[in-house]
């Protein structure tokens, strides 16, 4: 479903060169759910924005069902877009939207109908327990209340592929175990998930398939693999 | 597929969006819509002076028109056919023929409250006024041409006086004066209309700038340009029409404050009755600068962040 072909991402900046990503091969199968673990600048970011087209590779080949994700055409961009829903980092929700327009600005895109929407956002922020605070702005929310909203919106018009990234690097340990849980059910429902992670608890007790990168490399890539560094 | 009916909901959708992004950030609408208010005023200011401008002109040039007084002896088949002559320059735009009665008359009405004068002008046994030709032609330019005519002319012994002559100095001063006003006033409206649009532009432009984070997420979860650029342009468009009508709610009192003054030192220029019977053309003209400009600013500022 999703392979990258030596995959290398080199940013420039005023220090000089910083190689993100040296040289990446892996392929990823339909309903997997996979960890990707390393220290922080391992290039865990850098991997997904290459799979969401948010950059471009130096050099190589990313292919989503066969398609070089960087030869969609920008006509195309928004349609691919909605096939994966994305956790990011930090968290990017709209500032100037509430919660629910939030979650239903991703459905209104998608094209779904008014009713779908009235139906379905009450429900998936009931599901990441955020269904008390619909109507509230993100600066009126705590950092794991956010990342809760950032995951509803990924999940919300059933994507194929569900990029996570730190969704629980704000939360309390009961509470990532519920964001984790959330997942896993997802993930039984047919959807491909990619957790990007340093939680050495988490990935352990996954015990599925773990990637582990380090300065921009896979260094290990395991069948329920556990957090070696 | 887009089908009509998704189209429809794409664009309730956009616009609804449109106008809670206005409503939900209002001190950066109501600045924005500050500086169009401006914009829109200078243009409307720019168009008054023109009014104005364009009516002490046309004013002027009206009391300058040449005057040709025939003597009494003359007959009026021969300032008829003098008229005729006349009509017939390329330089004359109208000559009216002021007879020795209607010229009694009208000097009877100017001067009906004194009746002193009008009883001497009953003593005299004959009409004392001269038959006179009124000229007018297209340019304060054109004047010294038709003067030289009238000098030249067989029916030149007729003529009794041309007060062409004793009007000439102010005639070609004001031919200057009102070229020069009708060209700078041109130069400075167009240059205060470009600055003032660039300051509207460059405020909607920031405006966007503080939204490209934004508008990167929005395109992260699958918007397309036109879900992103919609809303934006809505909002253009809310700014535009709030700018036109708060424009319209400064100038229509002002107008009506400045008009009687303006009047008294500049005759027959209303201003406030031109303002009144133009009201809805001048209203739509604000509205559709205001559209434009805040339509056109955000979609010309966005592009660069739809790349
Ligand atoms: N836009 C950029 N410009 C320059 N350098 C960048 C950019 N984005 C990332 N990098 C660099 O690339 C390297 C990998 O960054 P990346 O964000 O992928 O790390 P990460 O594994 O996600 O780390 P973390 O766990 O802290 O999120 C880092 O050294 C980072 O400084
Ligand atoms: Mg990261």
């Amino acid at each position: 479903m999703i392979k990258f072909e030596n995959v290398s991402k080199i940013y420039q900046t005023k220090e000089g060169q910083i190689i993100a990503l040296n040289d990446i091969n892996l392929g990823i199968e339909p309903k997997e759910f996979i960890s990707l673990a390393g220290q922080s600048g391992a290039g865990k970011t850098s991997l997904l924005k290459m799979l969401t087209a948010e950059d471009l590779p130096t050099s190589g080949k990313v292919l989503f069902d066969k398609k070089n994700v960087n030869l969609i055409q920008p006509k195309e961009m928004p349609f691919f877009r909605r096939r994966i829903g994305m956790v990011f980092q930090d968290f990017r929700l709209l500032s100037d939207m509430d919660v629910r327009e939030n979650i239903s600005f991703a459905m209104e895109v998608a094209g779904y109908e008014d009713e779908e929407i009235q139906r379905d956002v009450p429900q998936v922020l009931e599901l990441v327990g955020m269904g008390d605070k619909i109507n509230r702005f993100p600066k009126e929310l705590s950092g794991g209340e956010k990342q809760r909203v950032a995951i509803a919106r990924a999940l919300i018009h059933r994507p194929d592929v569900i990029l996570a990234d730190e969704p629980t690097g704000n939360l309390d340990i009961l509470n990532a175990w519920d964001i984790i849980r959330l997942l896993i059910k997802i993930n039984e429902l047919g959807t491909t998930i990619i957790l990007a992670t340093h939680d050495r608890e988490i990935i352990n007790s996954l015990n599925r398939r773990v990637i582990t990168m380090d300065k921009g490399r896979v260094i290990r890539d395991e069948e329920k693999g556990r957090y070696i560094l | 597929m887009p089908t009509y009916k998704t189209l429809i909901v794409n664009i309730r959708r956009i616009a609804k969006a449109g106008w809670r992004s206005f409503r939900r950030n209002s001190w950066l609408s109501a600045a924005t819509v500050l500086v169009m208010v401006l914009t829109i005023f200078v243009i409307t200011g720019l168009l008054f002076f023109n009014v104005v401008a364009q009516g002490i002109i046309s004013e002027l040039k009206q009391k300058v028109d040449i005057s040709v007084y025939f003597k009494q002896e003359a007959k009026e088949a021969d300032v008829l056919a003098a008229k005729d002559q006349l009509e017939k320059m390329p330089e004359v735009k109208a000559v009216q023929y002021i007879s020795r009665e209607q010229a009694l008359a009208s000097f009877k009405e100017k001067h009906k409250d004194n009746a002193a004068l009008l009883e001497g002008l009953k003593e005299l046994d004959q009409n004392p006024l001269q038959a006179s030709l009124n000229i007018k032609s297209d340019s304060a330019t054109e004047y010294e041409k038709v003067a030289q005519f009238v000098q030249d002319a067989d029916f030149s012994q007729l003529v009794d006086k041309v007060n062409y002559k004793q009007n000439k100095e102010i005639i070609n001063r004001l031919s200057n004066i009102t070229d020069t006003a009708q060209r700078t006033g041109l130069v400075i409206s167009l240059i205060l209309a470009i600055l003032a649009v660039l300051v509207a532009f460059n405020t909607v432009r920031l405006t966007i700038y503080n939204w490209r984070d934004e508008i990167s997420v929005k395109r992260l979860v699958g918007a397309t340009n036109w879900n992103v650029r919609g809303p934006f342009i809505v909002e253009g468009v809310l700014y535009g029409v709030s700018a036109a009508v708060a424009t319209m709610i400064i100038v229509f009192p002002l107008v009506a404050l400045i008009s009687p003054k303006l009047a008294s030192f500049v005759p027959g220029n209303d201003i406030f009755s031109f303002l009144k019977e133009n009201f809805f053309s001048l209203l739509f003209f604000q509205v559709a600068v205001g559209v434009v400009l805040g339509a056109l600013s955000s979609f010309i500022a966005i592009r660069r962040y739809l790349k």
